[in-house]
Parts: structure tokens; sequence; C-alpha cells
């Protein structure tokens, strides 16, 4: 069943997510997929490129003008409805938690399209997760670094050697119930108030 | 003491989500009981999606928004119901320079009156038309809000027709400004504080409000998922309650400063206080350097501004209808009618022996003048409530109104 393919428009700001969005889609055989990182103009754009489904994120404030143009029949020529099918509420409930939403012409078949829906429901779902490891390992890194300025600020005040001054560090951290980086940051902004130290300075 | 009700509450950065907002920054929600949640939002459909899946109990919607739901006009819905309403007013016109300039050379005065800028705008648009231009095109913040009704009926009194004389189109309110200023529109009807925006930059001037246009009306509106509602009396009526003390709060003169500062932080509208005042205070810099004092230009509490009149929804419910969104069937009117609660307004109310109207409904356009009413318990005020056209609303006369209206265009 080798139909004419259909044309999607991915509409997103997000540069990457819509690259990722994409390449997902032609990497599922979807040989038509257009992108919009910018919605000036969008009617415009719409109207011309005729898309089949339009997929768009849910943090795009333009939403309900997309909406409202949709039902204006003198902007875009085929009438466009929300989602696969009303009636499947997992589908839905699963796009609206990714973050993405889709419209697609009037009668259009349900199979031709749900394969679409969920393929940017996981494509955004991998892209929502790798931006959180992203996010946690520089908070890692951060906290790695502010443990190890916090080591020499201890080491050249007090003299003590790396381990022990990791050690001092471990155990004010368990005596209060708090993270070691919560400790290191504490004792790198009050080594800032008492004066100059060669141990703050991240130079090196 | 650990609260007795959780509420997931959405609202979209306007200054009339502040009732919602000050229940809970305020504590007004935390002494009822209630642990108030509350989740900023960037559009009203992500609102009505996401209120549909269970993701939030009550939301800031504008009024029109639960019945086109409830109509099954939009393209997912859940049945929302409107036991309080958020406010009465707040909105105004705004044009482009060009096109202010092109209505004062048509006799349009800055003193917000909506048949002197309505005819000039008028008369404009008709001058326009004989040169050949392009029909000038206006913004409202959604094809079901107070909004594009207001506009819609102020053009429609003034014999403009809005569906063939001007585009109508949809832009979201914090880009309003921005599209004005860049010639992408020429004019918009929004809520504040985007109006007074383009007048601080000097790239727009407030034509008229919706004050003016329709006093004491009705926007904003508290939407309720109605399975919630339904299995959380005592939550929903607890909310009322706080949402109430919490109205009371934002309407005393004396609590503005807090307000407006409250509402100026970046979670809520991430805009400097003193943008916050004129909707407060009803002064309004309408461009040009000339401030005008708006009276009952927006309240939050004041003639029983939270409560949801079935006329009130009934009204917009014409307005569907004249503008050919909905057709209209005795059934129609009573989704309609059924979606505004006062039922629960009362039930909720009723504990704290405050004022309450008597009627579900009642004649709109009907008061000339502020007119204390019989109501239950302490003395109320209302309106007044007319039309600028002198046209008068009456609930249970829908075919008559709807007759009238649509012959009206015409007769010009």
């Amino acid at each position: 069943m080798v139909a004419a393919s259909l044309s999607i428009l991915v509409i997103d700001e997000n540069r990457i997510r819509a690259a990722v969005i994409e390449a997902g889609l032609r990497d599922a055989g979807h040989e038509r997929v257009m992108l919009i990182h910018d919605v000036t103009g969008i009617a415009a754009r719409i109207a011309e490129l005729e898309p089949d489904v339009i997929v768009i994120d849910l943090e795009n404030p333009n939403r309900d003008m997309l909406e409202n143009m949709f039902q204006l029949s003198r902007t875009v020529k085929r009438p466009i409805a929300m989602f696969v099918d009303r009636s499947d509420r997992a589908s839905i409930e699963a796009a609206v938690e990714a973050g993405v939403s889709a419209y697609v012409v009037d009668g259009l078949r349900q199979e031709r399209v749900k394969p679409i829906l969920d393929m940017a429901v996981s494509r955004f779902n991998a892209f929502s997760r790798m931006a959180r490891e992203l996010e946690e390992a520089r908070g890692e890194l951060q906290s790695r670094k502010q443990v190890d300025r916090a080591k020499r600020i201890l080491m050249q005040s007090r003299g003590l050697s790396e381990e022990a001054a990791y050690a001092l560090l471990r155990k004010t951290a368990m005596n209060q119930n708090r993270k070691i980086s919560e400790i290191a940051d504490s004792l790198i902004t009050a080594a800032g108030l008492l004066g100059p130290q060669e141990g703050t300075d991240d130079g090196a | 003491m650990a609260p007795e009700h959780h509420v997931n509450a959405a609202f979209l950065p306007l200054f009339d989500s502040a009732v919602l907002v000050a229940a809970r920054e305020i504590g007004f929600a935390e002494r009822e009981g209630v642990e108030l949640t509350l989740h900023c939002e960037t559009s009203w459909a992500n609102i009505r999606d996401r209120i549909a899946i269970g993701h939030f109990d009550v939301a800031h919607m504008l009024g029109p928004m639960p019945i086109a739901g409830n109509l099954g006009l939009t393209p997912l819905s859940s049945e929302t119901i409107v036991p309080f309403a958020l406010g009465l007013g707040g909105n105004c016109v705004t044009v482009s320079n060009a096109v202010w300039a092109g209505m004062a050379a048509h006799g349009a005065k800055p003193d917000l009156d909506p048949a002197g800028a309505g005819a000039a705008l008028g008369r404009l648009i008709r001058e326009r038309q004989g040169s050949g231009l392009e029909p000038l095109r206006f913004a409202v913040t959604h094809p079901h809000s107070g909004h594009k009704y207001e506009l819609s009926y102020w053009l429609a009194a003034c014999g403009i027709d809005p569906q063939r004389d001007i585009d109508i189109v949809v832009v979201p309110p914090p880009f309003m400004a921005d599209a004005l200023a860049a010639g992408r529109i020429d004019g918009y009807c929004a809520g504040e504080p985007w109006n007074s925006a383009s007048v601080v930059r000097g790239t727009g001037h407030i034509a008229t409000v919706k004050a003016a246009i329709w006093k004491n009306s009705p926007e904003k509106v508290l939407g309720v998922r109605k399975a919630w509602a339904e299995q959380n009396a005592d939550a929903l009526s607890a909310l009322l309650r706080a949402m109430h003390l919490s109205a009371r709060w934002c309407q005393d003169a004396g609590n503005r400063p807090e307000l407006a500062k409250l509402m100026a932080r970046p979670e809520f509208l991430g805009l400097p206080p003193d943008m916050q005042m004129p909707i407060l205070s009803g002064e309004l810099n309408v461009g040009g350097g000339v401030l005008r004092r708006v009276e009952d230009f927006f309240l939050p509490f004041d003639k029983a501004a939270n409560f949801p009149w079935k006329s009130h929804a009934l009204w917009f419910y014409t307005q569907m209808v004249r503008w050919g969104q909905v057709a209209h069937s005795p059934a129609n009117a009573a989704i309609a009618r059924d979606c505004y609660r006062p039922d629960l307004y009362r039930a909720a109310l009723k504990p704290l022996g405050v004022a309450l109207p008597g009627a579900n409904a009642k004649v709109e356009g009907a008061l000339g003048t502020a007119t204390p009413v019989g109501s239950a318990g302490a003395s109320l005020v209302l309106g007044p409530d007319g039309f600028f056209d002198g046209e008068m609303f009456d609930p249970d006369r829908i075919a008559d109104y709807l007759e009238r209206q649509s012959t009206s265009l015409a007769a010009d």
C-alpha cells in the first residue's frame, strides 16, 4: 500500500528538536517533511505548503492563532482538525504529556497519521530526556568544580592534605545533613567575604 | 497543619489572573485549607487541552471559552463549568499611530467615546475602500473571546461589518504591541497591560475601552472541569471562598501597590509595577500624553463582579451565533446557560454571610446607573450595565435579539 506520501510540517522554534523530529520522520520513510522555526507570516506559508499533517510544540504561544487560522477556510483550503482521533484518549494524553500537538487534514485515514504522531511523541520524549541528562551532567560537573575549589581553600588556609580536606567537607555535610556541594558553595562564599584567597581564583 | 485540599490551577500571564494569583500568594487559599498550585501556560489551547486530560482542575479562562468547548466548537474539550467570574471590564481597543491620525482627521477625539471613535473609524475605512487600499487588520486574543465579540459589536453598531470591512486575526496578547509596532496589524483588542505597552512605546493609541462599549461587562472566568467539581465539591467550595476573599483584597485601593508588585514578578507578568497601575486606577494614558479616567475600568470584586450571570453566558452565545460560529437552537442555548453556575457560587459563599444576587440572570443594559438591589444578606450594588448603543439584551428573548442584530448591519 504505497499511497502518495503525506506532507508533514513541523513548527518548532527549537531548531535542534525540530531537526531531531525531522530525522525521525525521514528515517520512517517520510520524504516530504518541512520545518518552520519562525511563525511570522505563517498563514501564507501554510497556504503555500498545504501540509497534510502539522506538528507543533506546546510551548509555542501561537497555537491559538494557528487554530483560528485552521477554522477559516479563506486561509486554509482544506479544513484541519486536531489530533488523529478525538476518541483516542491515550494518544492525546501521550502527546500532551510529551509537549506536542498535531493537526491533520480532515478525512485523512487514522492509520496513516497515527504512526506520525507516535513518532513525534517519542522523539519529543527523547529530546526532553536528552536535555534533562545534559542539564544533570552540567550540574554534576559544576558541583565537582565547586568541591575542588573548596578543597583548595581548605588545603591552603588550614594546611590540610587533599584527602583530609575532602574528609572535612564530607563530615561537615553529614553532620548538617546537606550535600557536599552545598557545603562547598558556603565555604567558597565565606572565603570570598573574608578576604582575597588564592584558592578561590579559578584562573588556574 | 496539612492542607485539606489540593487544586491545580492554570493561568495565562494577563492582569485579570490577579484574583487567582493573589488567592495563593496573599494566603487566602491556605487559610481555607487549599493548597493551590499555579501553572503559567503559554496559550488558551494548552489550558483547554491540559484541563481536558486532567493536568489542571481549574483555570483562568476567557468567558466564552468553556461555552465554546461545551458546544463542541473546539478541537478538544472536556465539559467545563463556570462557578466564579474573575472580574468585569479591563480591555481596550488600541490602534496604530497611522490609524489614529486617520481617525482624528475624520473627527475622532481622544475621549474614548465608542460612538465617536467608531464613526471616525468608519469614515476612515470607507475612504480607504474608495482608494482601493487593503482592509485594516485587527487582532484579538482568541476566536471565542470577549475581545472578539466586543470589538465586533462596537464596529457593527458603528456601521462597520467586522467580517467584510476589516480582517480579524488572532495574536497572543504579549505579542500585540510588537505586531502593531512592526505594522503586521493596524489595531487590536486586548486586556491590560498590553494596551499601555503600545502607548508607553509611542507606537499606539487607545481608541476606546470595553468599559465604555458595554459597562461592567464580563471578561475572564474561573473554568472548572465538571467531573472534578462533582467529585471534589468541598475543595471547590473552599477554593471559591478563597477566591472571594482574594477578589475583595484585589479591589481594595489600599492594596494596589502590593498587588501591582505581586503581578510584576517574573513568574506572573514580568513587567514593571507601574505598568500595572492603569488597570487598577482606571487612569489611562491613551496616547499623545492625554490622560483619561475611566469609570469602572476593571472591577475584580465590586458590582457583583464574581457572580457568574447566566445572562453573560447567553450574551456570549448570541455573539457566537451572530458571527457564524454556531447555529442557534434551544439545545445550544441550554448548553450555554448551563455552563455558568451561580448555584455553586451561592452555595460556596453562603457561610460567609456576604451579599449574593437573588436572580441568576438579568436584562443586560437595563441599569442606567449604579443600583442597589435586593440580595441575600448584606447590600449589593449592580451596574450600570449599559451598551453604548442603547441596546438591551433580554436573556429570555434570545431569538428577538438575534433577529435585531442580524438586520442591524444590513439596515445601515
